[in-house]
């Protein structure tokens, strides 16, 4: 399982949001870096190092227009462990009972269709019985799609949920009024309003994590390599050759809200 | 948790568009249609609606007052609700909300003033100290009531309600449009949706003031004017026709397309719906009033005055309902369906107490009403002369309540 790391805090001094002049987040940091240094100043210590203390280079120097990421998933690979969904849960801290990733387990038969997400696949899926010939099952993750075109944000009455430069759909949840707008213009089922911020939540590929050059937590801990992220404008990614070579599907392509999530062997019967 | 038919996607089994969003649209709805009939007296020159028209105008003023209300109190974060209208997010249908509204509500407490000008400087006149301090401020301090302008007045109007006209339909048609544009839904997702919005509005518009001016008028002790009462439910039948027809129109195009939503969508209103649809809005609501009116309309001559009034008034009381329940079969009816169109949940039960519960449902409809006993109180809904606009003479008190008293001086 990922370490559990607190999400927020990271999230909301990341780079993404492009603010003008210093934020205040920002500011307060160097003035605290700065008081800092007046106390080494204070202590005796030169003045040279009390500059260093206050110019030193921003650790998380992320360059957002170096990357664009997407997702691949590999139906044939996920065996339903439900790894994935709590470790999602474990790194964004989900409330019970919403999901921001989860598993769908499909038992087709020639007639028939069964399809179930019991508690999104956290636990797993037991042995099941269906009252007709299942001819085929498997297992499909779901989870936010990324959408190039989101209705999502389309539909956002104060410009909350902002698709980034490196691709990933985000809220800002200091914004967000908690409509509900969103949740009903997104065709997958991946937002919820949180019980608990009482504003709108969602994948967010961790973000936290990829812009510090780490995985999402779901892909991270994918025992099969059934879930893969990568960079498009790296030439050598694998999800991005995958992508640009083999025959690859998303969602409810009839939509055209263009999703940054591609499966590959996807059903007829998935939606 | 709500129980499942099928499979819906695990995030998609909660109602989160509540009994205000439902509220929301119907209160919107009486602002849209009241101003329709107002609009029909000022605008169209239909003279038969002049008894209702100031009714009309003050009814759509004081719904429109309430109208933003549901929305607040349904908003996670109510207290950032004030954002749509500071730092709009112009991509959002629901972004327009604060133009629309404002605009609106600028238009309409406008044409109030000018057509309850006389009244405010009558008042003025008439009242001393704090009284008169109140009224000569509403007055603007323009007490000129000569015939010159009057007719400035009548103007001004006429004007306003050429602009409030589609002003307000445009505030009902966009609320139609936040359901219509949501492709994610294949219930909502119709461009019939803002028309059949706009078109129940009138008609929750219309049978709303049937309803008030046969109570208004018994609790004045007079006999509701005929003409203006059997006009009313000829213009309510027209716009019951009219919305019955689009809905229907509208799943039958589903059904007939074999549209891959339709398994679920007539599940979804054989089942969860069959109730709230079926019944109330399609027959009690919809049939029942629709043979009702066509009584009232068809056999007019006939009708001895009490049967008219009640029959309009019986079919206005469930054309209230139709329009309720078709609010509620579109904005609680589509949260039902999973948008995998493979699942359908259990029947959403409003809270009774709490923010978003029935008991606020019901003072927010009961509030408007409130406003316009104030509004009453304060202006007089009911005019007094037998003729607006005919002259600046002093008109005769009739009501002994609002007589304060003084003598009426010259402009």
């Amino acid at each position: 399982m990922a370490p559990k790391s607190n999400a927020l805090p990271v999230l909301q001094s990341d780079p993404a949001r492009p603010s003008p002049g210093v934020g205040r987040r920002r500011f307060l940091a160097d003035a605290l870096r700065l008081s800092g240094g007046a106390l080494v100043l204070l202590a005796g210590g030169s003045a040279a190092e009390a500059l260093a203390a206050v110019q030193a280079p921003h650790p998380e120097a992320y360059r957002w227009d170096e990357h664009l990421y997407a997702y691949l998933i590999d139906t044939t690979k996920c065996i339903g462990c439900g790894s994935c969904v709590r470790a999602c849960a474990a790194e964004n801290q989900v409330p019970d009972g919403f999901y921001r990733t989860w598993i769908e387990r499909y038992v087709v038969g020639m007639e028939q269709t069964h399809v179930e997400s019991p508690n999104g696949g956290k636990d797993g899926f037991g042995p099941i019985q269906v009252g007709f010939t299942a001819t085929k099952s498997f297992f499909v993750p779901k989870m936010c799609n990324h959408c190039r075109a989101t209705p999502c944000v389309q539909v956002c009455p104060v410009g909350a949920s902002y698709r980034t430069k490196d691709g990933v759909v985000m809220v800002d949840g200091e914004r967000c009024i908690g409509c509900a707008y969103c949740v009903q213009a997104c065709p997958f089922g991946s937002r919820f309003i949180s019980p608990v911020t009482h504003t709108a939540e969602k994948c967010t590929w961790c973000y936290h994590r990829v812009t510090k050059g780490l995985r999402p937590a779901c892909v991270e801990v994918c025992p099969t390599g059934a879930r893969q992220f990568g960079d498009l404008k790296r030439e050598d990614d694998p999800v991005r050759r995958a992508i640009a070579q083999d025959r690859v599907e998303v969602l409810q392509g009839h939509l055209l809200t263009e999703p940054q999530c591609y499966y590959l062997h996807l059903d007829k019967e998935v939606r | 948790m709500p129980e499942i038919s099928g499979f819906s996607f695990p995030n998609d089994v909660h109602v989160w568009w509540s009994l205000m969003i439902v509220m929301y649209p119907y209160i919107t709805g009486f602002v849209a249609g009241a101003f329709i009939v107002t609009s029909l007296y000022h605008l169209f020159g239909r003279t038969e609606f002049k008894p209702v028209a100031r009714l009309a105008m003050a009814t759509s003023f004081a719904f429109l007052l309430v109208a933003s209300l549901p929305l607040q109190l349904h908003l996670g974060h109510p207290e950032r609700g004030v954002q749509v209208m500071v730092t709009p997010h112009f991509t959002s249908a629901m972004a327009g909300f604060g133009i629309l509204y404002s605009g609106y509500l600028a238009i309409l407490v406008l044409e109030v003033w000018f057509v309850w000008r006389p009244e405010i400087i009558l008042r003025a006149r008439r009242s001393r100290g704090l009284r008169r301090a109140f009224y000569a401020a509403l007055a603007l301090g323009t007490y000129d009531t000569g015939p010159q302008a009057l007719e400035v007045d009548h103007r001004a109007i006429t004007l306003l309600a050429g602009l409030g006209l589609p002003g307000a339909c445009m505030l009902h048609g966009y609320v139609g449009f936040i359901f219509g544009a949501i492709k994610a839904n294949p219930w909502w997702s119709t461009p019939l949706m803002p028309v059949i919005f706009l078109v129940s509005a009138a008609v929750s518009g219309i049978a709303l003031l049937v309803v008030l001016y046969q109570v208004v008028s018994r609790l004045q002790g007079r006999s509701p004017d005929q003409p203006c009462v059997s006009a009313l439910a000829r213009w309510l039948w027209f716009f019951l026709i009219l919305t019955l027809t689009l809905e229907l129109l509208e799943i039958i195009v589903m059904a007939y397309e074999r549209s891959e939503s339709w398994l679920i969508i007539s599940e979804l209103l054989t089942t969860r719906l069959q109730f709230s649809y079926v019944t109330m809005q399609m027959i009690v609501g919809g049939l029942i009033p629709l043979i009702l009116l066509a009584v009232v309309v068809l056999m007019n001559r006939y009708l001895h005055e009490r049967v008219r009034n009640t029959l309009s008034t019986v079919a206005a009381l469930l054309c209230l309902l139709q329009v309720f329940s078709m609010r509620w079969n579109i904005v609680v009816g589509g949260q039902l369906m999973s948008k995998s169109l493979r699942g359908l949940r259990s029947p959403y039960e409003p809270e009774l107490f709490g923010r978003e519960g029935v008991l606020m449902a019901i003072a927010l409809v009961a509030a408007p009403f409130v406003i316009l006993w104030v509004f009453d109180r304060v202006l007089g809904i009911e005019e007094r002369e037998p003729e607006a606009g005919s002259g600046s003479g002093a008109p005769e008190e009739r009501r002994p309540a609002a007589a304060a008293g003084g003598g009426v001086h010259a402009a």
